[in-house]
This record gives structure tokens, C-alpha cells and sequence, in this order.
């Protein structure tokens, strides 16, 4: 009876002591940026983290990645990234569950901020989307413009085309382009089993895309920094609406406005867009970003 | 596929050989965010609820025993929208601010894993000799002083409570995923990197974290039972 009563002490406190070490490391996380900040008082009294939401291209790349240990280092600021789609960006934005949000849908980012979720819609780089498919093209769509490759999609069943489905920014290009092609969505996804929707990031609709021979749009900056692994190669890469241009809006609730408009500053500085224009080009001999902050075209048109 | 199997063997062996910063952290945090939950789970829950649930009579009890081992299926997912529902800034609880931090998923796995903690706890007094609490009260124990005595003879099912408890919270991904957002060195678990590797086609790191998990699982349930059996873990080996 006395070795049981031990044992049972014994396991109570282990466990009290892992789980109350553990509480007290997580408000540690939480409460270490509030008291460097009241050392240092770099924005004002603001303190915490600045929430940012993502579209998945700039951080799958690695993007965000490069970025983020610079800004935490210039700012006294802790970034979170979270990496979602165009589509659950705006919508935490909308919610206040994020301060800043880095899209790249330009409908819906004005849509957002004439609603007033945004204070202003600040275009900071673009890239160009891509068609990739297997090399052996079967449905013959190379070298067409984007709307006529989709047509042909839609005619031939051919070949599979792999949809983001997850109402993102690069989603949003497809149905631009199925519209402009003369298409309603709904026919396109219950056209038949050559269309198919991944609902996930651009990394895992490449990697299924991949896996399945198929084709799928995709912005060049994931598919160049996923091409080591892929056996997809570019079909369709001119055409007036592939442009991509990504843009930051800071909420218009945010309660970091300071450390929000620093990040705005950061990411347009000269510096850090002369490390955008560059990013990628050692690892895949092209740059995966064109930087475009200011009154530069196309980002600014 | 054979092979990346044993690639990623290798991979997770080389990472936990070389302490792996990144990896030794999203490891220690996903023990944390578990340990956390199922501590505040079953101790400050399912032990006590269990215990008056079980020897009290009240109308409606058996409905509350069965709904409560309904909910011993509740999907993850569910429970990570029910969580986001509740603690995004426009929700309920919006507030705290717990949305996209680690409250936020210890929050969310408490849920979870409150209602298996409860049933396993209730069934587990069930199974002792219905004697031993009229023995206990006959002989003059108050009625905490039963409680406590039943507990103890029902030990080992209470335990088996802890450790499915924690297994589930530490091998969830739903919850981690939906209301802690998967930031790199805040609430970044295991599962939720798992996940990312596997999406950004690095299978063998994903599938060498996994092993590190269930490495985690086996450690922490082999301690827990060791306890249990009042040996230590070399008497195994005898």
C-alpha cells in the first residue's frame, strides 16, 4: 500500500512538473517580446508579435524564410508567418486574426479594401504564372496563350489538369482564365475526371500534378524552387493575364499599426527588394521574384 | 519506396544523432503543448468529473456516460474549428488573443482529448470490485478518503486514461494545424511539420520526423508504465 501511494505521488508529479514547466515555457514565449519591449521601447509601447498571413508561393520558395530574421533583427518585433491561401488570408484578415496579409489577387484586394479591412493595397514584387505539364504534352497545348490551352484542356480530355481548389490567389488566376476562355467554373469542375482539385498549397498541387502526368498552373517562383524535384517542365508561359503580382495590406484594425507600416517599409526598401530580385538566383539560376515597389509598371498599372 | 523507408531511417536517426536545433525544438514543444494538455485534461477534468460522475447518481446519467463516448470520436478537424470558432478574434473568446499562439492549441487538445481522458476514467472505477467503496465507508473512511481509495485500486485503468490522453494530443493534427497555424518557432508541432515536408515533397524529413514521434510516444508511455509496475526500465531487460 505504501509503494502504490509512492507510485502514485510519483507519477502526479511528474506529470504536474512536465505540464507546469511546460505552461510556464509557453508564457515565457508569450511574455519574453513584452518585457524586451519594455527595455527597449522600440514601437512606442507596442508589443507582441505581428501576425502576417501568407499566401503559400512566398513562403514555400522560402521567401518569408529568408526575410523574417532580417526584420526580427532591424525591428525589435517578433514575425509569425502563417503560410494559407489568398482566400483564408483576406478571410483572417477580415476576422482581425491577423495584422498584415501578403496576397496576390488583385480583384479581391481591392474588394478588401474598399470594405475597409485594408488601409491601402501596396504592391511590392510580381513573377509570372506558368501552365506546367509532363514533357510529353499530350494534349498539345504548347506554346499556346493560356485561354486557348485551356480550351483545348476542355475539348480534348487529353491531359489532367490538376486545380489548386482551394480559392487562392493562383485559383483565382485559373478562373480568370477559364472565364476568359468562354467558361463557367461550375461546367470546368464537373467537366469530368481529366479536372481535378487538390484543395492544398501550390507545393502539394505540384507534387500531385507530378505524380498524376498532369497539367497545373502555377506561380513561377514555387515551381522553379520545387523543379529539382519535379518532372513537370514549363508548356505555357506567355499571355497577358499571367501576370502575378503580390501585394502587402496592413488590416485596418491592426493594434501594431507601427510595427505593421515597418514591415510595409522593409519589404519596399531598397535593400530588401535588391535581396527579392535576387533571391533564388544562386540556388536556381534565375530569380524567382521581380521586386516592383514604387510607381514601377506592371505592378502599378 | 523500399528505400526511402530506410533513407528516412537514416535521416531520423542522423537528426536525433546530431541534435538537430530545429528539430530538437519542434520536438520539445510538441511534448510540451501535449504534456500540457493532457495534464490540465486529466487532472484538472477527467479525474475529478470522472470520479463524481461515477459515484454519484443523477437523472440522466447514463446519457451523459454515452455521449460522452460518443465524443470519443469527434474528429480533430471538428475540433480544431470549434476552437477557431471560439478564439479568433472575432469569436467568443477573441479577446485572450489565443488565436494562432500555443494556448490556442493546448486549448484545442485539451478539448480533444477531454472526453477519452473522462470515459476511460469512468470505466476504469466501473471495473473494481464493487465492495471495496462499502468496505471503505463501513471501516469509516469520509467519503474523499473512498474516493481516493478507489482511485488507487482502479490505477491502472486511470493511468491507461493519461497515456491515451496524451498519445492522441501529441499525434493530433487538426487542432495544431487549424488554430495554431504552423509558425516556424512558435507553434510549430511535429504533426504540423510532417505535414509541411510533405507538401513542400520532402518526404524522407517528413517520414523521418514521424519516426521521432512515435520514438517520443514510446519513450514517454514506457516511462509511464515503468512507473506503474513499480520497475524501472532496465527490469525489462531481466
Amino acid at each position: 500500500m505504501k509503494n502504490s501511494l509512492i507510485t502514485n505521488l510519483l507519477i502526479i508529479g511528474v506529470m504536474l512538473l512536465l505540464g507546469s514547466a511546460s505552461i510556464a515555457c509557453d508564457s515565457d514565449d508569450t511574455e519574453s517580446p513584452v518585457t524586451a519591449s519594455t527595455e527597449v521601447e522600440p514601437t512606442n509601447g507596442e508589443s507582441g508579435r505581428l501576425k502576417v498571413a501568407t499566401t503559400t508561393s512566398l513562403d514555400n520558395t522560402g521567401l518569408w524564410e529568408t526575410l523574417e530574421p532580417l526584420f526580427e533583427e532591424q525591428n525589435d518585433v517578433d514575425l509569425d508567418i502563417v503560410a494559407v491561401g489568398t482566400g483564408i488570408a483576406l478571410e483572417y484578415g477580415r476576422n482581425g486574426d491577423v495584422d498584415v496579409i501578403t496576397v496576390h489577387s488583385k480583384a479581391r484586394e481591392i474588394e478588401y479594401v474598399d470594405e475597409g479591412y485594408g488601409l491601402e493595397r501596396i504592391p511590392f514584387a510580381y513573377n509570372y504564372f506558368l501552365i506546367v505539364g509532363p514533357e510529353d504534352d499530350p494534349a498539345g497545348i504548347r506554346g499556346m496563350s493560356p485561354e486557348d490551352a485551356f480550351k483545348t484542356l476542355f475539348g480534348s480530355e487529353a491531359g489532367t489538369f490538376v486545380s489548386r481548389g482551394d480559392d487562392s490567389g493562383t485559383h483565382g488566376k485559373e478562373k480568370t482564365i477559364w472565364a476568359n476562355a468562354g467558361y463557367e467554373y461550375e461546367d470546368v469542375q464537373s467537366a469530368g475526371s481529366w479536372y481535378l482539385e487538390a484543395g492544398s498549397g501550390m507545393g502539394a498541387t505540384l507534387v500531385m500534378a507530378d505524380e498524376k502526368q498532369g497539367y497545373t498552373l502555377t506561380d513561377a517562383g514555387t515551381y522553379l524552387s520545387y523543379k529539382g524535384d519535379l518532372e513537370l517542365v514549363p508548356i505555357v508561359d506567355e499571355g497577358d493575364t499571367l501576370l502575378n503580382v503580390y501585394s502587402i495590406i496592413v488590416g485596418t484594425n491592426t493594434e501594431m499599426p507601427q510595427a505593421a507600416q515597418k514591415l510595409v517599409d522593409f519589404l519596399t526598401s531598397d535593400e530588401i527588394q535588391h535581396i527579392m530580385g535576387n533571391f533564388g538566383f544562386e540556388e536556381y539560376g534565375m530569380a524567382l521574384f521581380t521586386p516592383c515597389a514604387g510607381p514601377i509598371a506592371p505592378c502599378n498599372n | 519506396m523500399e528505400n526511402s523507408f530506410w533513407d528516412a531511417f537514416v535521416e531520423a536517426l542522423r537528426l536525433i544523432r546530431t541534435l538537430d536545433p530545429e528539430v530538437m525544438e519542434i520536438t520539445w514543444r510538441s511534448l510540451q503543448l501535449a504534456a500540457s494538455s493532457s495534464t490540465i485534461a486529466f487532472f484538472l477534468i477527467a479525474l475529478p468529473l470522472g470520479t463524481l460522475i461515477h459515484f454519484n447518481r443523477f437523472p440522466g446519467k447514463r446519457l451523459v456516460i454515452s455521449t460522452i463516448q460518443t465524443l470519443f470520436a469527434m474528429p480533430a478537424v471538428a475540433v480544431g474549428l470549434i476552437t477557431y470558432t471560439l478564439l479568433s478574434r472575432s469569436g467568443p473568446f477573441g479577446d485572450l488573443e489565443w488565436y494562432l499562439t500555443p494556448a490556442a492549441i493546448v486549448f484545442g487538445q485539451t478539448l480533444l482529448i477531454t472526453p477519452v481522458m473522462l470515459g476511460l476514467v469512468i470505466s476504469a472505477l466501473n471495473a473494481i470490485d464493487k465492495a471495496i467503496p462499502e468496505t471503505a465507508t463501513a471501516l469509516g473512511a469520509s467519503r474523499f478518503q473512498t474516493y481516493i481509495i478507489c482511485i488507487r485500486e482502479a490505477k491502472f485503468g486511470i493511468l491507461t486514461a493519461l497515456v491515451m490522453g496524451f498519445g492522441r494530443a501529441v499525434s493530433e493534427v487538426g487542432v495544431s494545424m487549424m488554430v495554431g497555424g504552423n509558425i516556424r518557432e512558435f507553434t510549430r508541432t511535429l504533426t504540423t511539420a510532417i505535414a509541411l515536408e510533405t507538401s513542400k515533397g520532402e518526404r524522407e524529413l517528413a517520414l523521418a520526423l514521424g519516426i521521432i514521434l512515435i520514438l517520443l510516444a514510446f519513450v514517454i508511455n514506457f516511462a509511464l508504465l515503468s512507473l506503474q509496475y513499480r520497475k524501472l526500465p532496465w527490469h525489462y531487460w531481466k
